[in-house]
């Protein structure tokens, strides 16, 4: 388990990383929190000639406020982003799904960005960047594009990321008022990634949630936006059946990959599960804060 | 919890350890080591057509480049046979494959380099061509009539078939009141350790001496293997085992890529190292457990057990296990059935199979696991088809081994046993009449929970009659040299070994209150062959059972060789002399000299000792139970479960163990043993599987899949003891270091079922994963609504 040679610089700036990526495109590879590309080079299931090593680009820090929405910049580490006070506040979703993220060692190292370059199927952060609709910034040297999270995700480990682009951040929409969101996740140990799992965002009309985003993970081979949802109106007081059928309903859009978690069918089993006990858990607080009004 | 026991003494290095400071094989320091990588075969089973190695050979650092051909001018090839079981015959092993790889994992090529990072870039460079070969991979098609043999040449892949039968089970399970069946089956599992196999082996070409730094937990056995294969004296080849990271039974065989680095070191004439990664480790480490089991238990009307009927199939991998042979696990499966009860009727039958795997070998509690888990569940299933409380069954059928000796249907020895006062002990910790009820009140509730319980016994200190009569030089005694140095120090040098047990601290405290010397003046030596006397190091909870009866022999011996001189020199009758602190009193209490004072009187001024012959200052005892196989403990542990019977997921609640290890010499020490083995047990039943493709391929040999238990998920465990001498030594320990392994897993499995009967489903598959519970309970057909 020891790294195939490669060339390891470390620019000071964007620019020169970017540069470095444009002259060496498809073979240097972005080097960030390290915790998903050091285990594959010294596994040797991927051996880039070149690692750019951005941790020295001050410019990506850094969360900051935008108004609409928040900043998360490249180097921003999962554990900032848990620890952070205004996400918490801002973007709820952010702070149901990060403890599910991997362990305290492993996010105090990785980034944020850094997992939605990656694009593992059972990660959460690209879950969550689809449900909430964020946008994420690509950087080439001489261009910058932002493209949907929705669009961003295209396959296992696919994104719309170009060779020689760079994620420099990534922009979540900050929670309107009357939104309400979900998360829930199964796997097998704390801090695993997940079989599968639901990240939910929702619009609390009176009486019912509307404007569903629902998110499947872990189970496909990357996350899921499921277009059911969108019709779905769940009255406050819908009765369990109601929503045991909703829940199926959305999994029916689910196309779910048989691995050694198991087959395609259970998972699309249990995502109905935890689907509906997120929902529920949404309603019942919709509820308190409707009589809190 | 025993923080006021002065008994409970921290492990001396412990601190070091923590701090950074251990002293493991890849820390020794060699001149210009060699490393070494191994190319492994990526199938399964295959026949070598073609190698080409010259890319590799002139790649960056590379110092050579060894195959099977190479080696055989120093290597002997060996081959694993127990001498009473002639049906455990595996092919002839060689260090390196040569024509045929037998798993995906056999190391082929070995190529030593500078660094290990030069010697991983020359492997990529070597070229081989492949046939493939049919791969047996499932127990099936090992066992199927027209299966294609795991290694040509060989008459089939039937390596074990062993019955046994006591009274008349078929007329018993004829004539029983209630008789109830169930499938088992165990995944294969490896025992990961924090520190992986390493080995540096070093031959001085000037003298032919051969020194091997092993992390292994039998360096005297190791010493054998290697001073035999490469046709040295025994005397020319030194094994030190230095600080080892856990081991686990794993590092107790004698791995073919291990002798290929010895073998280099010879031909080279040069120190070369090998320390296993985390991935190869998962395809050269041994692995264990894989088995079905079809159990059967007939009860009659009064809740008392009549008959049981087990069979077992066993996996092996590709080759036995050396020099012990994989049949173990098996053999305890059969054999351990129902050790903790009455039965006058069984008949087990044990089949094993080669198979395209990785070998199978050694895990904590070796098929004891498997006996247990089968004896359990059954006995819960009787007790739910006749109507009695689980607790109350097991109670009712307990061996009858308290005070007098026992043998169990199967052949197990028993003696001064406790198994009801564990049970009533147990029953009380766990406050079992709350859990049920609120068990009952929750399930209305559309929680399920469950209870289950797992009584065990556990084969400790486990003697020559085992290995000796298959003729297998694995030694079965324990020893313990004493020196009391010129500066009144003491130096014990233990065949005992310690991967991380805490047996030295055992050791040291009973030597320290034998002797009457401080703690810190005394050093324990362990793991090295030039130092410490011939015994088996650590296997089959041995430590402080056998290795701590030799040091309280040695330091009776000694203590009375010292006082023998210091009642000359100070004229008085030793027998009124005490030692204490080190330091000789007399009958006063007053102290008259030291240790110190003797020991340099003896070493240097002898002249001043008025006896003829002047006792030695260095003792060598040594102990093997030889009247009796093994030293048997026992216990009940049970556990507490939560089944989400939606999400199919498994919570552990609650953990309780009471066990009886005999005279407890430091409970925290034993404590954290049990529970170290109760985490490898719930990791046996809830997290650990070598997933195979039927292809033969290990599909998650990764630590990212394969699961091992987690902190996170584990429960408080919580012990108590009760402690019954064995009469068998004079310290009266028995062993504990594989209690908790033995029961876990049964008593998660009676607790998941027991959590699943309103749900009428049961569990048949180790690990319970979550779609194994699901499926199960689709089958049942009785799956609630959600809730
Ligand atoms: C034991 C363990 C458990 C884990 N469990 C989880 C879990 O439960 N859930 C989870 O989501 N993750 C988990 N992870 C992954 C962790 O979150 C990773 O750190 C993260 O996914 C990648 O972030 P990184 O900064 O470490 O990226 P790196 O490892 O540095 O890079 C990963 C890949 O992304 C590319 N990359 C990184 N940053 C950029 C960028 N800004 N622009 C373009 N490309 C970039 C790299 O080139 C590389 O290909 C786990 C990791 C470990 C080691």
């Amino acid at each position: 388990m020891k790294a195939p040679i490669f060339t390891y610089r470390r620019p000071d700036d964007l620019d020169g990383a970017l540069a470095l990526l444009a002259d060496h495109a498809g073979e240097a590879q972005v080097l960030a929190g390290g915790q998903s590309l050091m285990p594959t080079l010294n596994m040797r299931l991927s051996s880039p000639g070149m690692l750019v090593d951005i941790n020295r680009i001050a410019s990506l820090r850094g969360i900051a406020d935008r108004g609409e929405a928040i900043r998360v910049g490249a180097l921003v580490r999962h554990a900032e982003v848990a620890e952070s006070s205004l996400m918490a506040a801002r973007i709820p979703l952010i702070a149901l799904a990060m403890p599910h993220v991997a362990h305290m060692a492993v996010r105090n190292r990785g980034t944020t960005c850094g997992s939605l370059a990656l694009a593992d199927p059972s990660a959460e952060m690209p879950a969550v960047a689809v449900a909430l609709d964020a946008r994420i910034v690509l950087n080439k040297r001489g261009a910058t594009r932002t493209v949907s999270a929705r669009a961003f995700f295209q396959g296992l480990y696919q994104t719309a990321r170009d060779d020689d682009e760079m994620i420099t951040e990534i922009l979540f929409p900050v929670a309107r008022k009357n939104q309400i969101f979900g998360f829930a996740e199964l796997s097998r140990r704390h801090g695993d990634f997940a079989t599968v799992g639901v990240a939910v965002r929702a619009r609390h009309i009176v009486g019912a949630l509307d404007d569903l985003s629902v998110v499947f993970f872990g189970s496909e081979p990357a996350p899921l936006l499921s277009p059911g949802a969108r019709d779905i109106i769940l009255a406050a007081d819908c009765t369990d059946t109601t929503l045991a059928d909703a829940a199926r309903a959305m999994t029916a859009d689910m196309e779910p990959m048989d691995n050694q978690q198991g087959r395609g069918e259970t998972k699309r089993k249990q995502a109905a599960v935890l689907l509906q006990r997120t929902l529920r858990d949404m309603l019942g607080r919709a509820r308190i804060r409707s009589s809190d009004v | 919890m025993n923080s006021g026991d002065p008994r409970n003494v921290p492990r001396r290095e412990a601190a070091r350890l923590v701090a950074g400071k251990g002293r493991y094989t890849d820390d020794i320091d060699a001149g210009d080591v060699g490393h070494i990588a191994f190319v492994r075969s990526p199938y399964p089973h295959a026949r070598i057509d073609r190698m080409n190695c010259d890319a590799a050979r002139v790649a960056p650092g590379v110092i050579a480049v060894i195959t099977a051909d190479d080696l055989s001018a120093v290597c002997k090839p060996w081959e694993t046979r127990l001498a009473l079981l002639p049906t455990h015959l595996s092919p002839e092993q060689i260090p390196l494959a040569r024509d045929e790889a037998c798993w995906q994992g056999e190391a082929v090529v070995a190529i030593v380099a500078k660094t290990r990072a030069q010697a991983e870039d020359a492997c990529e460079r070597v070229e081989i061509d492949w046939t493939e070969l049919p791969a047996i991979a499932d127990l099936d098609s090992a066992a199927a009539e027209d299966a294609p043999p795991v290694k040509s040449g060989m008459p089939n892949n039937l390596g074990l078939d062993h019955g046994i039968s006591t009274g008349d089970p078929d007329a018993a399970f004829r004539d029983a009141a209630a008789v109830v069946e169930h499938d088992f089956t165990f995944s294969r599992q490896t025992g990961v350790t924090l520190e992986p196999r390493t080995i540096l082996a070093s031959f001085d070409p000037r003298v032919r001496e051969l020194v091997v730094q092993h992390s292994h937990q039998a360096p005297h056995q190791m010493r054998e293997v290697f001073s035999a294969q490469l046709g040295l004296p025994l005397s020319a080849v030194r094994v030190v085992a230095p600080d080892v990271g856990g081991a686990f039974g794993m590092k107790l065989c004698a791995y073919p890529d291990e002798m290929a680095v010895a073998a280099i070191a010879v031909l080279l004439g040069r120190p070369v190292k090998f320390c296993a990664d985390r991935l190869e480790s998962f395809v050269s480490d041994n692995h264990a457990r894989e088995a079905r089991v079809r159990g059967r238990l007939a009860v009659d009307t009064d809740g008392k057990l009549l008959a049981m009927d087990v069979a077992v199939l066993s996996g092996f991998g590709a080759y036995a296990s050396h020099p012990r042979g994989s049949a173990g696990e098996g053999l305890q499966a059969v054999h351990m059935i129902a050790a903790p009860y009455q039965l006058a009727h069984y008949r087990g039958r044990v089949r094993g199979y080669f198979q395209n795997k990785v070998p199978s070998g050694i895990l904590r509690a070796v098929g004891q696991p498997l006996a247990c888990t089968v004896t359990e569940q059954l006995l819960d299933l009787a007790a739910r088809k006749i109507g009695l409380d689980p607790a109350d069954f097991r109670r009712r059928n307990y061996t009858d081994a308290d005070d007098k000796p026992a043998r169990s249907a199967a052949g197990i020895v028993l003696s001064q046993l406790s198994l009801r006062r564990c049970h009533d002990r147990l029953l009380a910790l766990m406050n079992y009449d709350g859990l049920r009820r609120r068990q009952t009140e929750l399930r209305k509730e559309k929680c399920y929970r469950g209870i289950g319980f797992a009584a065990f016994i556990e084969q400790t200190g486990v003697g020559p009659q085992l290995y000796g009569p298959q003729n297998v030089r694995v030694s079965a005694q324990e020893a313990c040299r004493l020196t009391v140095e010129a500066d009144g120090r003491v130096r014990c040098a233990t065949s005992v070994t310690d991967q991380g047990q805490g047996t030295r601290t055992g050791l040291l405290q009973i030597l320290a209150q034998e002797l009457g010397v401080a703690p810190d003046t005394i050093e324990i030596v362990t793991g090295d062959t030039q130092v410490t006397p011939l015994g088996g190091g650590a296997w089959a909870s041995r430590g402080v059972a056998l290795g701590g009866e030799a040091t309280l022999r040695a330091a009776r011996r000694l203590k009375s060789n010292v006082l023998t001189i210091a009642g000359s020199l100070l004229q008085a009758d030793p027998a009124s002399l005490q030692l204490q602190g080190g330091v000789v009193c007399n009958a006063a209490g007053l102290a008259q000299m030291s240790l110190a004072d003797i020991a340099t009187t003896v070493g240097f001024r002898s002249h001043l000792i008025p006896l003829d012959d002047i006792p030695d200052l260095e003792v060598v005892e040594s102990f093997a139970p030889r009247n009796t196989p093994y030293i048997a403990a026992n216990g009940i542990q049970a556990a507490h479960v939560e089944v989400d019977p939606e999400l199919g997921t498994i919570r552990v609640l609650d953990f309780w163990v009471v066990d009886d290890c005999g005279r407890v010499i430091n409970p925290m020490l034993v404590d954290e043993q049990i529970r170290g083995g109760v985490v490898q047990g719930i990791g046996a039943a809830l997290y650990e599987q070598c997933i195979y493709g039927a292809d033969g391929q290990l599909e998650n040999g990764s630590l990212a899949d394969y699961l091992v238990p987690m902190a996170g998920e584990m429960p408080d465990i919580r012990i108590a003891h009760v402690e019954t001498p064995t009469a068998m030594t004079t310290l009266g320990a028995r062993g504990v270091g594989e209690a908790g392994t033995v029961g876990a897993a049964a008593a998660i499995w009676t607790a998941v079922n027991d959590a699943l009967v309103p749900l009428g489903a049961t569990v048949t598959e180790q690990p319970f994963t979550p779609e194994h519970v699901l499926d199960r309970l689709a089958l049942a057909g009785d799956q609630p609504r959600p809730t």
